[in-house]
């Protein structure tokens, strides 16, 4: 385990933290809406046929143009999507070893539908990825988490998720000074070996079991009875209405229609008209 | 003299694996007094500050807050009559925001709606926070979390307040601003520290713990002076009353 590289992570979870803590039109939306709206549009892109391409491209002006509207560095949330990119390139590689029949034909070059489908495996990752560090950007976990909570997500399940994320950044400092620490001490490979890791493993294991039980204690103090009750104002307005039914109509069109298509015939048609 | 806020009697606690942390230690506290309570590591202080609330139950001997004796079925009357501040204010400040930190101890009182709203931003008022509601707890100094800490305990308008070393870890400034806070309040305050300038400042009168034992209880002019008392349990004068290291004085 390197302490630069849980430093660097930590560091990227903050940076999504700050950019929730923005004020946009979208970053004031009701958290139901964009929970609903990220998942609709994560079922919509999954939806597509296995050798969809075209019809997937008009989904990237979507995020786009939610960074445009809040105010998101375009680079920052490509970099984090980016990080999806192996997983999908591993599950989508047998593809093309396996089903070789052309489906596309470019002047005299045939695409084999294993190229067409990794390709759409890798793409609907990349948005689905987008899709998903756009929630968190422009809401906020804990916000996530009340809305889950509204939705009936049993709240045991909420407050587990809460807590993770409050001592995650607790925790993962705790492990990168163990990390250095253990770095500082081994001279060459001596005390790099799985044997002193395990043992870092187990040691964080019982600091986080008596963190517990110190904020379990901390809870009880304030009169805690295993009831959670909440200070938030919930509005589920006429504005999270209108917007909803607005994404919901764009993904529903995007979905049935293949814009990239229409424009390109339309664009043919206009050549061959002038010629 | 009006009766005892806090009393302890003959209190005594073992933990688990046998390790004696309290040996029948009894006093007495008035409301409004500012008691520090010193002693070298592991003369068991931590643990008689979680006596007070009922975070841990004595093996012999009572607690009293006011007349409420400390038992399980008087627990939520007790915790609402003392409020503890940790050592650590990351186990103490765990929900998502400041905003909702403080509103923890409120909310489980019953209070909610504009009174909810009232009471949190007094209690970060007079630490001076208002202005970090929203933010995350982890995302705050050590000494801001040090001043939310003692607001989650404030916003449950506490009759006793209880803080496990409360300047522990904290820059000069950070410091001196938990020791004005303290000092400005009138709830009857418990304090742990090894910090014996601060306890010299703050409060008004020591119990000086020594292996589960109470050595010495007075005032701090008393008992921070005498150097015999202090060595024979593994103390040292506070800083302010030792000679200066360069000219001697």
């Amino acid at each position: 385990m390197n302490s630069g590289i849980i430093f660097g992570s930590l560091l990227d979870l903050r940076q999504l933290d700050l950019l929730a803590s923005g004020d946009s039109t979208i970053h004031r939306l009701d958290a139901r809406f964009k929970l609903l709206a990220a998942f609709g549009f994560i079922l919509t892109v999954v939806s597509f046929d296995r050798y969809a391409l075209s019809s997937l491209l008009p989904f990237f002006f979507v995020p786009l143009a939610i960074c445009a509207m809040a105010g998101l560095p375009v680079w920052l949330v490509a970099r984090k999507a980016l990080l999806v990119l192996p997983f999908a390139l591993l599950v989508g590689a047998a593809d093309p070893l396996f089903d070789h029949t052309v489906q596309l034909q470019l002047g005299a070059v045939g695409i084999s539908g294993g190229w067409l489908s990794f390709i759409s495996i890798v793409l609907r990752a990349l948005l689905s990825a987008v899709a998903a560090i756009l929630l968190v950007a422009v809401t906020g976990v804990p916000a996530i988490g009340a809305a889950l909570a509204r939705f009936g997500v049993p709240q045991p399940l909420v407050t587990q998720l809460l807590f993770m994320y409050r001592y995650l950044f607790v925790l993962a400092e705790e492990a990168a000074r163990a990390s250095q620490a253990r770095a500082l001490r081994s001279i060459g490979r001596r005390g790099m070996g799985p044997g002193p890791f395990a043992a870092m493993i187990a040691h964080l294991l019982l600091c986080s079991w008596e963190r517990a039980e110190r904020v379990h204690q901390a809870m009880l103090a304030r009169g805690f009875t295993g009831q959670f009750h909440s200070s938030q104002h919930y509005r589920f307005g006429l504005r999270e209405l209108a917007a909803l039914l607005l994404f919901a109509g764009g993904c529903l069109l995007l979905r049935l229609v293949n814009l990239p298509q229409l424009v390109g015939k339309a664009a043919l048609g206009l050549i061959q008209g002038v010629v | 003299m009006s009766n005892p806020i806090v009393s302890a009697d003959q209190l005594s606690f073992s933990y688990p694996d046998g390790t004696v942390a309290l040996r029948s230690v009894s006093f007495v506290i008035y409301p409004g007094e500012s008691v520090g309570v010193i002693g070298a590591n592991g003369a068991g202080k931590s643990t008689l500050l979680q006596q007070l609330n009922g975070v841990l139950s004595p093996t012999s001997g009572q607690v009293q807050i006011g007349d409420i004796p400390v038992t399980s079925a008087t627990l939520q009357e007790v915790r609402r009559s003392v409020g503890m501040v940790f050592q650590q204010p990351d186990d103490q400040l765990f929900m998502p925001t400041v905003y909702d930190d403080v509103a923890f101890g409120p909310l489980n009182l019953g209070i909610t709606g504009q009174a909810l709203e009232q009471c949190v931003f007094q209690a970060l008022d007079a630490v001076s926070a208002r202005h970090l509601a929203v933010k995350p707890p982890y995302r705050l100094s050590a000494g801001e979390k040090k001043r939310v800490a003692i607001a989650t305990v404030l916003a449950m308008h506490s009759s006793v307040l209880v803080m496990d070393e409360p300047t522990a870890g904290l820059d000069p400034c950070g410091r001196r601003e938990i020791m004005q806070l303290l000092s400005a309040f009138d709830q009857t305050r418990i304090i742990t520290s090894h910090d014996l300038d601060m306890v010299a400042q703050v409060c008004s009168r020591v119990l000086l713990l020594h292996e589960g034992e109470i050595r010495a209880d007075g005032a701090p002019g008393d008992i921070l002076r005498n150097t015999a008392l202090l060595a024979g349990c593994r103390l040292e004068l506070p800083l302010s009353l030792q000679a200066c290291c360069i000219c001697g004085r």
